[in-house]
């Protein structure tokens, strides 16, 4: 038996939430008072904890390897991995599961229940500690330009690095409670920078509406964490010697077989509601598009790799209570998989009708959560975490572009169809990025989305899920082609409004008919020449623009100016998350073989036997509180070093996890969850229909901007010159009337509007609904019984009555003894009924 | 009320017959007096009652801390109160509200109510002769199984200490 | 001694403190009468204490006396804001609640 290797990374990787943390604190207080406003400081945390959160990962993948009997081969681990491949096809399933490196500390105890604070370092936190940091930082570099001249520029970077250090907490959390106090610094993290300019009413409107939607699902959370807690506590006593709060005790608890179904069950949904609210699922997905009212930075934070991931890390953590509550390896559908499938249909049918770049991609979130979720619900962790690893990188890299071309293409504008449109061409480095992330996201064969999408949707299928494989798969074909619609609307096409500043050809290019693909050079050049005399003119139609546009005004560019490409600030995170977005793929490239299986080989735990510790040994609590179960608790049952038979015996035994019972004295951490095996021929078919996504869409849209140009030729040639912008924007109306008239007839409106509509009508509706239902109920109520009822009896009874009878037939008076004489007989009534009815 | 009864203390119960007759008169002139000095003078009355109520119970270090606390700090709080107001000092009209005969059926019935079920749950229930209560017993108590309620209410009054100073503070 | 000698003492001090919490116009009058019924709990606590002979009782009496404490501070605290703002303690004027 030899120990796992650990190492200082490992150990101390508590302190990787822990530096943006105090940071937090330190921006708070001191941040003003610094040259750069505070934003050193967070910059700085963030850049500490990625060098903490590399080693960690780096030393992750040495103790993975030494637990498999390879030598180590450096970070990447390409050439290890390739080793260890061999070794695997000859020795059958032999290696060990390596156990997380668990620290716990004990935070406060209570009449025997004692809570530990702690670390739970896996393949998943060491993955997403690596990729929330790296996302933070970038972010926090990109905000340094765009927030720049903030009003409350130090609390922003404040808020954004102790919604980094949230997440951290969630990621490494060692025990439920720890999770949720991540989980709860994350929503309130998220409410003060949604609502950053708050002094705009829909600002702070969108702020409370994500606080409290996320808050309605996180009464699951509580719920869920108790249900278990309850569930779990005596068996992880007695077999772990932990408390049935620890994340590594609810696994093994889940698995053992020991755990009632009904509790499984019940737990598993409740924790699954808080996903829904987090992670943006359907009944609850309302709030993440208007949470776009936030600074696109924030957004992107939010929507890559916090927030809304915390939901999809939840159940991938708990991985074990889902697999058993919903049953996952034994039936076709289940409440995720339900919920996610409709989730990916609705969201890419809404994302049509958005005028408002950041709110396409808000769907397009949506939607890549569903997929997160579709994968999990189906048994397919594998690609569902590697969708959280890929997904962070494109959708960050589009949030980005769009920050960018609002804020030095459209004036702080998000409208695509009223203030973009023929951005290419002024933004070149911004556009290519976009479009690398983008075919990512629509997944295109070597970006980095299709590795992980399309493996989503080939384990789904190959677990017996095969209708959502198909919901998937048009989930796909609608991903591809509003992402084309969002590009189209954005950097091709003519320019319009603030996109079209200083630019005098669109006021000429309308009437000459100019489409993006024959747009004359010269025209451009002609235009510039012209543009100080069309500047006053765009300048108004910019203004006019701006008012009802989603941009804050608030900082930078009183006058409008002509659109020009971003600062290097912005373009550097950009152009390093396009590269990224481009390469994430292969960290985990099913196609090529095993030995790219990176997040296989690192990330997925191993669902193999491990001896079980009973009466602690592991979790043995000593006087100084200090546990340390990793090196410890990960012996593996069977010492696999050399003697192959006996690896795959043990192996053997092992391959029932979480899909028979484990013996006694042995745990599971992690159930067994099948692979699907690549095939091109498979791959091919998620190809085709994304590939036929794009085309379509792009000759969809190529159609009708050129139809709708010829259309303008008449229209503008009518009007004088002078009151061409004013023309513009009345056409405007009417041309949106014509786009949306063919499409109409097209396919996707009627079942795009009957979504948008079920969302604003029957889901708000319910919500509305319930208040409506609250005030009649209030207004039923003091009618007839306060009115007629108390009344009438106070009446009925003699002087008394007379004298209070006045006072009682307002009973809203507002005065605060007729409240109190009204509860007080109120209670005393409830309390007479319930001796009656005992007695 | 049985006054005496073999397995009954005479001189406990006479003391607190006694006791109580006077906490409910000076509780009863605590709600009904028209003077509201009077009334806090009352309340005195009540609050150091309930106090000898508690040493008969053989609860000293909590009757010592309600006097200490109530008789002590927060009647003193009170007559501030009353004083900063610039409550009338002598009598005072309309000390009570125009529907105040409502409380009248309702502290009847919730009287009533408890009473019953007091009586009908601990009808003949003597309580067991105690000696004293260490103190010791209470800080055991206090400092571990109820820790995190004692933090809490160390919480309320720093909380209630600020927010009175902000409250009450001119600005 | 009996038990119920207590509880009822408790129960009645408990209900004339609700009858001075509605009847009584005078803010501070209305804090006084709070007072009263936390007092008949905490008799109640103590009561119960005795009875089942372990100091648990006691305890939240203790408790229920420091919230008492912070509550008196906070309520006087409000009511000399309302004074301030008003010259006026009286609830019945204090009405801008109504529904």
């Amino acid at each position: 038996m030899h120990e796992l290797q650990s190492g200082w990374f490992l150990e101390n990787a508590w302190l990787i939430p822990l530096i943006p943390g105090i940071a937090f604190f330190l921006i708070l207080f001191i941040g003003k008072k610094l040259p750069m406003k505070g934003s050193e400081l967070g910059l700085a945390s963030m850049a500490a904890s990625l060098v903490l959160a590399a080693g960690a990962a780096y030393q992750w993948v040495q103790r993975t390897d030494a637990a498999a009997g390879t030598e180590s081969a450096g970070p990447v681990g390409f050439v290890a991995g390739f080793a260890r491949s061999i070794a695997a096809s000859e020795g059958g399933h032999a290696e060990p599961f390596v156990a997380p490196v668990i620290r716990s500390w004990t935070w406060w105890q209570n009449d025997g229940v004692e809570l530990g604070i702690g670390q739970h370092i896996d393949g998943l936190s060491v993955m997403l500690l690596l990729l929330v940091t790296f996302i933070s930082l970038l972010v926090q570099v990109y905000s340094l330009e765009y927030v720049r001249g903030d009003r409350r520029y130090t609390h922003f970077f404040a808020a954004i690095t102790l919604f980094s250090a949230g997440m951290l907490v969630m990621v490494l959390a060692e025990n439920m409670i720890q999770l949720i106090l991540g989980w709860e610094i994350m929503g309130v993290c998220s409410f003060m920078l949604i609502g950053h300019w708050w002094e705009e009413e829909p600002n702070a409107r969108a702020a409370l509406k994500a606080f409290f939607t996320v808050r309605v699902g996180d009464v699951g959370l509580l719920v869920g964490t108790s249900v278990l807690f309850f569930g779990a506590n005596e068996w992880t006593q007695d077999h772990l010697g932990v408390s049935g709060f620890s994340i590594e005790g609810l696994q093994a608890w889940a698995l053992s077989g020991d755990a009632s179904h009904l509790v499984l069950l019940w737990g598993a949904v409740a924790l699954f509601c808080a996903c829904i609210g987090k992670s943006g699922q359907f009944p609850l997905h309302t709030w993440l598009p208007d949470a776009m009212a936030g600074p696109t930075p924030v957004s992107s934070l939010l929507h890559s790799s916090t927030m809304v991931v915390a939901g999809v890390f939840l159940v991938a953590r708990l991985y074990p209570v889902f697999w058993e509550g919903f049953s996952i390896p034994d039936s076709s559908t289940n409440v995720i998989v339900v919920i996610a499938a409709i989730t990916i249909v609705i969201s890419g049918l809404l994302a049509f009708v958005q005028n408002d770049i950041k709110k396409v991609l808000a769907y397009s979130t949506v939607g890549q959560l569903g997929y997160m979720m579709l994968g999990l619900g189906a048994g397919a962790w594998l690609p569902a975490v590697f969708h959280i690893f890929t997904h962070a990188f494109f959708k960050c890299c589009l949030f980005l572009c769009a920050g960018s071309v609002s804020h030095s293409g459209s004036h702080h504008s998000f409208d695509m169809k009223k203030d973009m449109g023929g951005l290419a061409r002024k933004m070149p480095i911004t556009c290519g990025a976009w479009i690398v992330a983008a075919l990512a996201l629509a997944g295109v064969f070597p970006l980095a989305g299709f590795f992980s999408k399309d493996e989503i949707i080939d384990n789904v299928g190959y677990n017996g899920y095969t209708v959502f494989m198909w919901i998937a798969l048009g989930g796909a074909f609608l991903t591809a082609a509003y992402t084309v619609r969002a590009t189209y609307l954005t950097f091709f096409g003519e320019s319009r409004g603030a996109a079209a500043v200083g630019d005098a050809h669109h006021q000429a290019g309308l009437g000459a008919a100019l489409s993006a693909h024959d747009a004359p050079h010269d025209v451009q050049q002609e235009g510039e020449l012209e543009a100080d005399a069309a500047h006053g003119e765009a300048g108004k139609v910019a203004v006019l623009l701006e008012e009802d546009g989603a941009g804050h005004g608030d900082h930078g560019h009183d006058e409008a100016h002509p659109p020009h490409e971003s600062p290097k600030l912005l373009l550097i995170p950009i152009c390093i998350l396009a590269g990224l977005a481009v390469l994430a793929g292969f960290a985990n490239a099913t196609p090529f073989g095993e030995q790219w299986e990176n997040f296989k080989e690192y990330v997925e735990p191993r669902p193999e036997l491990v001896s079980a510790t009973p009466g602690g040994v592991a979790g043995a609590e000593t006087p100084s509180s200090e546990t340390e179960s990793g090196a410890a608790g990960a012996v593996p049952a069977a010492d696999e070093g050399g003697d192959e038979s006996e690896g795959s015996a043990e192996a053997e035994a092992a391959v029932g996890c979480g899909l028979t019972v484990p013996e006694e004295s042995a745990v599971c951490y992690f159930p067994a969850v099948d692979h699907a095996e690549f095939k091109w021929s498979k791959a091919a078919v998620s190809l085709i229909v994304v590939i036929a996504g794009l085309v379509s869409s792009w000759f969809v849209c190529v159609a009708l901007y050129t139809k709708r140009n010829r259309h303008l030729v008449g229209l503008t040639e009518r009007f004088a010159p002078a009151r061409a912008g004013y023309t513009f924007l009345a056409n405007k109306y009417y041309l949106d009337a014509l786009y949306e008239g063919v499409i109409v007839r097209g396919i996707a409106h009627p079942i795009a509007a009957a979504a948008y509509w079920i969302n604003q009508n029957v889901i708000d509706g319910i919500v509305n609904g319930a208040g409506r239902a609250g005030k009649w109920l209030g207004g039923f109520f003091y009618k007839n019984i306060d009115q007629g009822l108390v009344d009438g009896a106070v009446k009925g009874s003699g002087t008394v009555a007379n004298a209070t009878g006045h006072a009682l037939q307002p009973v809203q008076s507002g005065k605060v003894s007729q409240y109190g004489g009204l509860l007080f007989g109120a209670a005393a009534v409830g309390a007479i009924v319930l001796v009656i009815i005992n007695v | 009320m049985i006054v005496a009864a073999d397995n009954i203390n005479v001189a406990q119960n006479v003391a607190f017959g006694i006791i109580a007759f006077l906490m409910v008169f000076s509780a009863l002139c605590v709600v009904t007096t028209k003077n509201v000095v009077h009334a806090a003078l009352w309340l005195v009355l009540v609050l150091a009652g309930v106090a000898a109520q508690y040493v008969l119970a053989a609860a000293e270090f909590v009757a010592v801390s309600q006097v200490l606390v109530y008789v002590g700090a927060v009647m003193v709080l009170f007559l501030f109160g009353i004083m900063l107001t610039r409550a009338q000092i002598g009598k005072e009209r309309g000390l009570n509200n125009k529907s105040w005969a409502l409380g009248i059926p309702v502290a009847l019935m919730l009287g009533g109510l408890l009473s019953y079920v007091i009586i009908d749950e601990f009808d003949d229930t003597t309580m067991p002769d105690a000696g004293p209560t260490p103190t010791e017993a209470i800080a055991d108590n206090v400092l571990a199984p109820y820790l995190v309620p004692f933090l809490a209410i160390s919480f309320i009054l720093l909380a209630a200490a600020i927010g009175s100073i902000v409250l009450a503070r001119k600005d | 001694m009996l038990a119920v000698n207590f509880l009822l003492l408790g129960a009645v001090l408990f209900s004339i403190g609700v009858f001075g919490v509605i009847a009584r116009r005078n803010a501070v009058m209305v804090l006084m009468s709070v007072e009263l019924i936390l007092n008949a709990v905490n008799l109640n606590l103590i009561a119960f204490a005795l009875l089942h002979g372990n100091v648990d009782g006691q305890v939240f009496a203790l408790y229920v006396i420091a919230v008492a404490a912070a509550e008196v501070g906070v309520g006087l605290g409000m009511v000399l804001l309302v004074y301030r703002n008003r010259r006026s303690i009286s609830l019945d004027e204090l009405s801008e609640m109504k529904g």
